[in-house]
């Protein structure tokens, strides 16, 4: 353990889980609202469909450190983790949502833009494999594939959040550092995941 | 040589800013309501020339010298030092020299053009500038035989500009035109907007407005020109070839390699406005189409 957080574990367990859901539909819903309303500046267009690229990616990165952060602190978000993963599939969703019809428009243009633009492919693909994870998130689905199945299946996860972040630096104009830094984050994450499972091994 | 092209719409002509935002907004509710199936409904179809306004011609830039956020420019370029303001002038020219800003350009005729301007990253305005036709300027310093094209430099000022910090493109910001292009009526060097002094993040003190092409090629607060024989540096075009090319020419039917330029995000339309169609040439193809007379577009997009 790096640095003792265990302490803050005790009051955490008081926080319903829901809580992140709530706050998810409250913090898109009003992101939406001030596009609508010029909140976001002069081209809500563009500046939602980033706004909720940049949660769901951030929110993505946040799901995979639950489990080393609990390794390295002792802080225990783990019944977090669920609302906080199908909360980021709601972000991916509505990115998508807001791209699809309000940005490209029309169907023949959706589809050529999936097809013939590498990044939206990439951002697609991650969208898709994402689908079966949110729709297994629940204990019905747990206890119907077995935790070891279910648990395989959920490692799509870190594919889904790599391809996200490939589509954030593929899509931005020149050199840019921010989306090298989720980049980063992600694979020193992945790291640690596979550090761990080797040690467990030997 | 000003006065070689008209508008054909002024500011009084246009429909009044709170209307055309009135009409919009009426159209955005609609397709609001009905929400998902609204594909297609609510799209501005007609190709109004209103001006954006001052606001938001001020405050959604690119301008990566103060940062890579279309916000940024808004908030940092207020450091930028315009006064004084010299202009390098050397290559191919019979007076080269470093001009005071208003020595270049003193006494030259300051117009009013209203403008499409479309960016590579497909959104669109209409800006009202005030410039000078950037070949007046290069009558004054008198153009050498043997030049071919003008090359242009934005100011590098480390302390004045943050993004500079970054290697974002290999600064300084550089790019250039065809000596015929830069020779054409509807290339100007903008000064203003809305009749007044053009702000910072707009590119001040002296900017180039090409219409015809991507805004990128509008290079901003110009410090150096020089008339080139070769082809010169340009920095998109270096960073990447394959998405940016010389020209730039605003094209519908010729892709950006990771985006359709078939259609623009108008600013300033609202969240539920949609796209409309990019015209060729943006619009001033009767009046530019014959400078790439049997030029494959294609090829030299």
């Amino acid at each position: 353990m790096i640095v003792d957080l265990s302490r803050a574990n005790a009051p955490l367990r008081r926080v319903p889980s829901s809580a992140i859901y709530v706050v998810s539909a409250f913090w898109a819903a009003w992101l939406f609202y001030l596009a609508a309303t010029g909140g976001l500046g002069v081209e809500p267009i563009e500046a939602l469909e980033h706004r909720y690229g940049l949660l769901a990616l951030q929110m993505l990165i946040a799901v995979l450190a639950i489990t080393p952060l609990r390794q390295f602190t002792g802080l225990s978000l783990l019944r977090f983790r669920r609302a906080l993963g199908v909360s980021a599939f709601g972000f991916v969703l509505a990115h998508f949502l807001v791209w699809a019809i309000l940005d490209v428009g029309t169907w023949d243009a959706i589809a050529a833009d999936i097809i013939k633009r590498p990044y939206v492919t990439l951002g697609m693909a991650g969208f898709i494999l994402l689908i079966p994870l949110a729709l297994t998130s629940n204990d019905y689905a747990l206890r119907r594939l077995g935790a070891i199945r279910w648990r395989r299946l959920h490692q799509l996860g870190y594919l889904a959040t790599l391809f996200a972040a490939v589509h954030f630096i593929w899509l931005v104009k020149g050199l840019q550092f921010e989306p090298l830094i989720y980049t980063a984050i992600l694979l020193f994450l992945l790291s640690l995941r596979l550090r761990s499972r080797k040690s467990r091994a030997a | 040589m000003a006065h070689r092209w008209k508008n054909d719409l002024s500011i009084a002509d246009a429909t009044p800013y709170a209307a055309y935002m009135n009409r919009r907004q009426i159209m955005a509710g609609a397709a609001g309501l009905i929400g998902a199936t609204a594909l297609g409904l609510g799209r501005a179809t007609a190709q109004e020339l209103v001006p954006n306004s001052w606001d938001e011609i001020t405050s959604y830039n690119n301008y990566y010298e103060f940062g890579t956020e279309k916000q940024d420019p808004r908030r940092n370029a207020g450091r930028l030092t315009t006064s004084p303001w010299t202009i390098e002038v050397d290559g191919l020219v019979d007076n080269p020299g470093t001009y005071d800003l208003a020595e270049l350009i003193g006494g030259l005729e300051v117009e009013e053009r209203i403008y499409r301007f479309r960016c590579v990253e497909a959104w669109s305005m209409v800006i009202p500038w005030n410039g000078i036709e950037l070949a007046d300027i290069l009558t004054r310093v008198g153009v050498q035989e043997g030049a071919n094209y003008v090359a242009f430099e934005t100011v590098m000022r480390p302390d004045e500009m943050p993004g500079l910090r970054y290697p974002v493109l290999d600064w300084p910001y550089r790019e250039g035109l065809r000596l015929d292009e830069a020779m054409h009526p509807l290339t100007i060097m903008a000064t203003g907007i809305y009749g007044r002094p053009i702000p910072n993040q707009n590119g001040a003190p002296i900017r180039l407005v090409v219409p015809w092409k991507y805004g990128f090629k509008s290079i901003k607060s110009i410090s150096r020109i020089t008339l080139t024989r070769d082809e010169p540096f340009a920095s998109w075009n270096r960073a990447n070839p394959r998405e940016y090319g010389f020209y730039s020419n605003v094209n519908p039917e010729v892709d950006h390699p990771r985006w359709s330029q078939a259609t623009e995000r108008r600013v300033g339309a609202g969240l539920f406005a949609g796209r409309q169609p990019t015209l060729m040439f943006n619009g001033y193809e009767a009046e530019v189409a014959s400078l790439y007379a049997g030029m494959d577009l294609t090829a030299y997009y």
